[in-house]
C-alpha cells in the first residue's frame, strides 16, 4: 500500500444505512434514546482466559466497540475469578447468562441469552475443549497462546454465528485438516508448537 | 521482480514470526508495553512491503496484539489487503483478522464487497467457507444488502459444508436487512428436509431462532417441526426445536395439548441432562400458556416438580441452581405445587455457594403466605446476622423487604411485627439499603393508620438512638432510616408519648453530622413536633412549659442555620424567623398554638408512582396555548386580607380518628396489652417505668436522680419481632378452636340438612384473619387516568424488523437485488465480471470504482422511489 494514503481516508464514505429500515438507525433517526447493544445470536461472546485474567482467546457473535469489548472483558474476567471453585458455573450479569468452565489453568466463559440452556453451552464449551484436545494432542494453555489462530480455525468451524454448525467431532476435525492441507508449506512454522 | 523477490524472502527470515512475537511479549514481562510498541513499529514496516507473505505474518502478529487490547483499527486495509490474496494461508489469516477486528464502524468495510463475493463463488470450498465465517462476525446492512443473493444461492450448494455455513448466516443477514427474509424463506424452509444432518440442523437453528422473536409468523411450521421433533434423535437439534415450540404455544394452545405427551415422555426418558432441563421448561411454559382445559394438567407438572426436586438434590452445584432457576418458573402459575417443597428450598439457603442461596431466596418470595411468612422471615433474619459478605447481606435485606411487602403486604397479618423487622434491619451497618427500609417504613406508617401509634413510638426510640447517627458517613446508608423517622415522628406528632423528649432527640447537635437531606426532614419535622407541644401545652394552660418550648427551639435551630447545605439553611433561618415570632406573641400572651398547627393540617396521601403520568389531559385544555395573554387589562379579583398563617375557612381540617375508631382502637389496644402482659418476653416499650414513677401523685418528693447515659442502656432493635410468632401462633390455635366449633356446629346442621360433599377441613390462608384489622389505604391514581402500560416496550428492538409474514406469495419488489456491474441504461455494451484487481499498483483505482459503484446505486433507489 503506498505510504501516503492512510488507511482512514476513506472517512468520507462512511456506510450510511438511515434509509434501509434497519431498525438501530432508524431509531436513532427518530430521537429515541440510543438502542443498547443488542443481542443478535444465541451465543453472544467467548471468551478463554488464564487463572491470572489473561486474556487468551475471544470471539464475539456481536458486534460492540472495541471499547465495550475492553469494559465486558474486564469485568467478567474480575467477577469469574473472584467465584470460588465449588460455586456452579452460572451466573446472571446484565441481561445475559454467563456458563464458564475452569479446564486446568483456561477459564472458558460463554455469555448466552435469557431463555437459552445453560446445560447445553456448558456442553459446548466441553465439546470444543475436545476439538482442541484432539487437534493438539492433549492441549494446553502454551498450545493456545502460540497457536493461537488455530484455536480460532476450530472455533469457526465449530461454531458460526454464535450457533452450533457441526455436531460432529470428526466432520469439524476433517474440515480443519483438509483447510491445513491447502495452506502452504514455506509456512509450516505455523503449525509447530515452538516453545 | 526476481531479486525483488529473493530480497523480500531474505527480508522475512528476520522478521518475527507469531511465535517470536509472543516468546518476546512473554520474556520482556517488565516492560511489556515498550516491547511491544517496538514491535507494532517493525509490524508497520512489514506492511509497507510489497511481500504478501511478509504482510500476513504482520496482520497475524497484530490479530494477537487485538487480543491483547491494543488497537489495530488503523491496519484495516492491510488486512482487506491480506483477505484478498489468492493463496488460502494468506486469505484465512486475513479473514481472521477482519473478523477480531472490524465491526459496523470499520469505514473500509464497504471495500470488501466485491472481494466477499468473489471468495463466495470460489471453486475452493474453503474459501468460499472462510469467507462465509468472517462475513457472520462482521456483516453490516449494506454488506448484508449486496450479499443477500449470492448467499442465498450458495445455500443450494452442492457440498453441505457450504450449505449450512450458509444457512446459518441467513440469520445473520435477515438481522441485517431484513426485506431478505420473504425472498430466501422459501429455500430455508427446504433445508429443513435436507438429506445432510448438518445442514438440517443449522436450518433448525435458525428458523427457530427467528421464530422465538416473531413466533406467528411460523405457526404454519409447526406440523413440520412436530415431524421433526418425534424424529430427531440429535439432541442438539431437539433442544432447539423443543425450545422453539415452547415460544409457539401461546399462540395455539392446541399445539400444546400435542405435545405435552412427547414431551413427558422425553423427560422419563432420556439421559441427557440439557435435554431434559429443556423439556421441563417448556412442559412448564406450555402449562403456563394453557391455563386451563387441561385434564391431566397437574400431572405434568408433578411430574416436573419431581424432576426438579431431584436436580436440587444433585450434589452438581450446576443443576442444583438449574432446578431452583426452573422451580420459580413454576411458582409463578402453579405455587401451591411447590410450595410442598419448601423444606427443600430452606435447606438451600444455608448452601455454601452463594449464587444457589440467591436463587433459593427468590423462590421464598413465591412460598410465603400468611401461615408462614413470620416463620420464614425470622429465618431471614438468622441468616442476616450470618451472613458475612455485605452484598449477600444487602441482598437478604432487600428479599426480606419484598417478600414483606409483595402484592401490598398481603401475607402480614400484624404490622406491628412488621415494623419491628424493619427497625432490626436498622441495626445492619455498611448496607446500602437504608433507603429501602426508610421506604417501607414511611409507607407503612402513611397506609396503615391503625399502626402509626406503634410505629411512631418505635421511630421516636430509632431517634433517640445513638448508633445510627455514629453511621452518617455513608451515603446510602443506614443513617437513611433517620429521614423516615424523623417524618413519622413529626406527621403524626400526636400518637407521641413524650413529644419533649423527641423534639430534644431531634435537635441535638449530633444531627448536624448527617446528610443533608435527612436534615431537612429533621427541621422540617422538628417544627411539626413544636406546633403539637404547643397545643399540648396550650390546652394545659402551661404558658411556662410552651415558652420553654419556643426558647429551645430559638437555641437549637441556629445550628442548622449554619449548615452548609442550602435547603438545611432555607428551612432552618425561615422556621428561626417563626419561632421568634411566636415568641413575641407569647411574651403578650397571645394564644398562637391553634394558628401554628394550621400550618400542617391536613393530611398527607399516598400518592401512586405513576399518577403524575397518567393526568389525562382534561377536554378544551390546550397545552400549546398561552397560559397568560400577554398583559391584559382585567383587575384581578380583590383579595381579602387573611389571617397571618390561619386561612380562615380551613378546607380539610386535619383528620382525627372518626369516635367509633376511637373505641375500637382503644378496645384493640386493651386486648394487646393484655396479650402483652401475658408475654413475659415482652419488653415494655415506653413509658419507662423511671418516668411512670415521675408522673404518679405522691411519690413526687422522691428525688430521682436522671442519669444521663451516653450510651442507651436499651438497644433499640432488639430483637423483638420474634414475640410476635409466639403470640400469633396462640392467636391462630385460638381461632381455630373457635372456627372447629363452628364448624362442628355446621356439619351438624348439615347432617340434619340435606347431605352435601363437604370439603376437608384444611387449613387455608383465606382462613387466617389478621390480628388487627387493617385498611391498607391504596395509592392515590388521578381521576379517569388511563390504564394503559405502554411505558414498558422497547421501542428498539431489532427482531421487530423480522416480524413478517412469511406465507404471502413474493412481490416481484421484493426480490433480493442481484449485483449488475452497470445500470440498465449504460449496460450498452455489456462488460462480464469486472476483473478483480489483485496487484496493488492498481488498488486505488479499484477504490473508485467501488465508489462509483455505491454513487451509483443510491441513484437508482432514489429513481424507484
Amino acid at each position: 500500500m503506498p505510504a501516503g494514503c492512510p488507511p482512514h481516508s476513506t472517512t468520507a464514505s462512511l456506510p450510511q444505512h438511515g434509509d434501509r429500515g434497519f431498525p438501530f438507525a432508524a431509531a436513532a433517526a427518530a430521537g429515541q434514546a440510543p438502542p443498547r447493544p443488542r443481542p443478535a445470536a444465541a451465543m453472544q461472546f467467548m471468551l478463554l482466559f488464564s487463572r491470572q485474567g489473561k486474556l487468551r482467546l475471544q470471539k464475539w457473535y456481536v458486534p460492540l466497540s472495541d471499547k465495550e469489548k475492553k469494559k465486558i472483558t474486564r469485568e467478567l474476567v474480575q467477577t469469574v475469578l473472584a467465584r470460588k471453585p465449588k460455586m456452579c458455573s452460572f451466573l446472571e450479569w446484565r441481561d445475559l447468562k454467563i456458563v464458564y468452565k475452569r479446564y486446568a489453568s483456561l477459564y472458558f466463559c460463554c455469555a448466552i441469552e435469557d431463555q437459552d440452556n445453560e446445560l447445553i453451552t456448558l456442553e459446548i464449551i466441553h465439546r470444543y475443549v475436545e476439538l482442541l484436545d484432539k487437534y493438539f494432542g492433549s492441549v494446553c494453555e502454551l498450545d493456545i497462546i502460540f497457536n493461537f489462530e488455530k484455536a480460532y480455525f476450530i472455533l469457526d468451524e465449530f461454531l458460526l454465528g454464535g450457533e452450533v454448525q457441526e455436531t460432529s467431532k470428526k466432520n469439524v476435525l476433517k474440515a480443519i485438516e483438509q483447510a491445513d492441507l491447502l495452506q502452504e508449506p514455506r509456512h509450516e512454522y505455523f503449525n509447530v508448537p515452538v516453545y | 521482480m526476481a531479486l525483488k523477490m529473493v530480497k523480500g524472502s531474505i527480508d522475512r527470515m528476520f522478521d518475527k514470526n507469531l511465535q517470536d512475537l509472543v516468546r518476546g511479549i512473554r520474556n520482556h514481562k517488565e516492560d511489556e508495553a515498550k516491547y511491544i510498541s517496538q514491535c507494532i513499529d517493525e509490524i508497520k514496516q512489514e506492511l509497507k512491503q510489497d511481500n504478501i507473505a511478509v504482510k500476513a505474518n504482520a496482520v497475524c502478529k497484530l490479530t494477537y496484539l487485538q487480543m491483547l487490547g491494543y488497537d489495530i483499527s488503523w491496519a484495516a486495509f492491510n488486512i482487506i489487503e491480506v483477505m484478498s490474496a489468492s493463496k488460502f494461508t494468506f486469505k484465512r489469516i486475513g479473514y481472521l483478522a477482519a473478523s477480531q477486528s472490524f465491526h459496523e464502524g470499520t469505514d473500509v468495510i464497504m471495500l470488501t464487497t466485491n472481494q466477499i463475493r468473489k471468495d463466495l463463488s470460489s471453486p475452493s470450498q474453503y474459501d468460499t467457507g472462510v469467507a462465509l465465517t468472517g462475513l457472520s462476525c462482521f456483516v453490516t446492512p449494506d454488506l448484508a444488502r449486496d450479499l443477500a443473493n449470492d448467499i442465498m444461492t450458495l445455500m443450494s450448494h452442492t457440498k453441505p459444508y457450504i450449505r449450512k455455513k450458509a444457512v446459518l448466516i441467513m440469520y445473520k443477514v435477515f438481522l441485517k436487512y431484513p426485506e431478505s427474509l420473504r425472498p430466501a424463506f422459501p429455500r430455508l424452509k427446504e433445508k429443513l428436509e435436507d438429506p445432510d444432518p448438518g445442514v438440517q440442523s443449522a436450518a433448525v437453528n435458525v428458523i427457530c431462532e427467528l421464530a422465538r422473536r416473531n413466533p406467528k409468523n411460523y405457526l404454519s411450521l409447526a406440523p413440520l417441526f412436530f415431524k421433526l421433533m418425534t424424529s430427531s434423535t440429535n439432541n442438539w437439534v431437539l433442544i432447539k426445536i423443543i425450545k422453539l415450540f415452547g415460544a409457539l404455544t401461546p399462540l395455539e394452545p392446541r399445539l400444546g395439548k400435542k405435545l405435552i405427551e412427547p414431551l413427558t415422555n422425553l423427560i422419563h426418558s432420556t439421559s441427557a441432562m440439557s435435554l431434559l432441563y429443556e423439556c421441563v421448561n417448556t412442559v412448564i411454559a406450555v402449562l403456563i400458556s394453557l391455563s386451563s382445559g387441561m385434564p391431566n394438567h397437574s400431572a405434568s407438572i408433578q411430574l416436573c416438580v419431581q424432576k426438579l426436586r431431584i436436580l436440587i438434590e444433585d450434589s452438581d452445584q450446576n443443576l442444583k441452581y438449574l432446578g431452583l432457576l426452573a422451580m420459580s418458573k413454576i411458582l409463578k402459575t402453579h405455587p401451591k405445587s411447590v410450595q410442598s417443597h419448601k423444606d427443600l428450598i430452606l435447606q438451600c439457603l444455608d448452601d455454601k455457594d452463594e449464587s444457589i442461596r440467591l436463587r433459593a431466596l427468590d423462590l421464598l418470595y413465591g412460598m410465603v403466605s400468611k401461615k408462614n411468612l413470620m416463620e420464614i422471615v425470622k429465618k431471614l433474619m438468622t441468616h442476616v446476622d450470618k451472613a458475612e459478605g455485605t452484598t449477600y447481606r444487602d441482598e437478604l435485606l432487600t428479599k426480606i423487604i419484598d417478600i414483606c411487602s409483595q402484592s401490598n403486604y398481603q401475607y402480614i397479618t400484624n404490622f406491628e411485627w412488621y415494623i419491628s423487622i424493619l427497625v432490626e434491619l436498622t441495626r445492619l451497618e455498611g448496607t446500602r439499603h437504608g433507603h429501602l427500609i426508610a421506604a417501607q417504613m414511611l409507607d407503612v406508617a402513611i397506609r396503615v393508620k391503625a399502626i402509626r401509634k406503634f410505629a411512631v413510638s418505635q421511630m421516636s426510640a430509632l431517634l433517640d438512638s445513638a448508633h445510627l447517627l455514629a453511621s452518617s458517613t455513608q451515603r446510602n446508608g443506614i443513617c437513611e432510616v433517620l429521614y423516615a423517622a424523623a417524618w413519622i415522628c413529626g406527621e403524626f406528632s400526636e400518637h407521641l408519648q413524650e413529644p419533649h423528649h423527641t423534639l430534644e432527640a431531634m435537635l441535638r447537635p449530633r444531627v448536624t453530622t448527617l446528610p443533608g437531606h435527612i436534615q431537612a426532614v429533621y427541621v422540617q419535622n422538628v417544627v411539626k413536633l413544636y406546633a403539637s407541644i404547643l397545643q399540648q401545652k396550650e390546652q394545659a394552660r402551661e404558658a411556662e412549659g410552651a415558652q420553654a418550648v419556643t426558647q429551645l427551639m430559638v437555641d437549637r435551630l441556629p445550628q442548622f442555620v449554619q449548615s452548609a447545605d442550602l435547603e438545611v439553611q432555607e428551612r432552618a433561618s425561615c422556621i428561626l424567623q417563626l419561632v421568634k415570632h411566636i415568641q413575641k406573641l407569647q411574651a403578650k400572651d397571645v394564644p398562637v398554638a391553634e394558628e401554628v398547627s394550621a400550618l400542617f393540617a391536613g393530611e398527607l396521601n399516598p400518592v401512586a408512582p405513576k399518577a403524575q403520568k397518567k393526568v389525562p389531559v382534561p377536554e378544551g385544555l390546550d397545552l400549546d396555548a398561552w397560559i397568560n395573554e400577554p398583559l391584559s387589562d382585567s383587575e384581578s379579583e380583590d383579595e381579602r386580607p387573611r389571617a397571618v398563617f390561619h386561612e380562615e375557612e380551613q378546607r380539610r381540617p386535619k383528620h382525627r380518628p372518626s369516635e367509633a375508631d376511637e373505641e375500637e382502637l382503644a378496645r384493640r389496644r386493651e386486648a394487646r396489652k393484655q396479650e402483652q402482659a401475658n408475654n413475659p418476653f415482652y419488653i415494655k416499650s415506653s413509658p419507662s417505668p423511671q418516668k411512670r414513677y415521675q408522673d404518679t401523685p405522691g411519690v413526687e418528693h422522691i428525688p430521682v436522680v436522671q442519669i444521663d447515659l451516653s450510651v442507651p442502656l436499651k438497644v433499640p432493635g432488639l430483637p423483638m419481632s420474634d414475640q410476635y410468632v409466639k403470640l400469633e401462633e396462640e392467636r391462630r390455635h385460638r381461632q381455630k378452636l373457635e372456627k372447629d366449633k363452628r364448624r362442628k356446629k355446621r356439619k351438624e346442621k348439615e347432617k340434619k340438612g340435606k347431605r352435601r360433599h363437604s370439603s376437608l377441613p384444611t387449613e387455608s390462608d383465606e382462613d387466617i384473619a389478621p390480628a388487627q384489622q387493617v385498611d391498607i389505604v391504596t395509592e392515590e391514581m388521578p381521576e379517569n387516568a388511563l390504564p394503559s402500560d405502554e411505558d414498558d416496550k422497547d421501542p428498539n428492538d431489532p427482531y421487530r424488523a423480522l416480524d413478517i409474514d412469511l406465507d404471502k406469495p413474493l412481490a416481484d419488489s421484493e426480490k433480493l437485488p442481484i449485483q449488475k456491474h452497470r445500470n440498465t441504461e449504460t449496460s450498452k455494451s455489456p462488460e462480464k465480471d469486472v476483473p478483480m484487481v489483485e496487484k496493488k499498483s492498481k488498488k486505488p483505482k479499484k477504490k473508485k470504482k467501488k465508489k462509483k459503484k455505491k454513487k451509483k446505486k443510491k441513484k437508482k433507489k432514489k429513481k424507484k422511489k
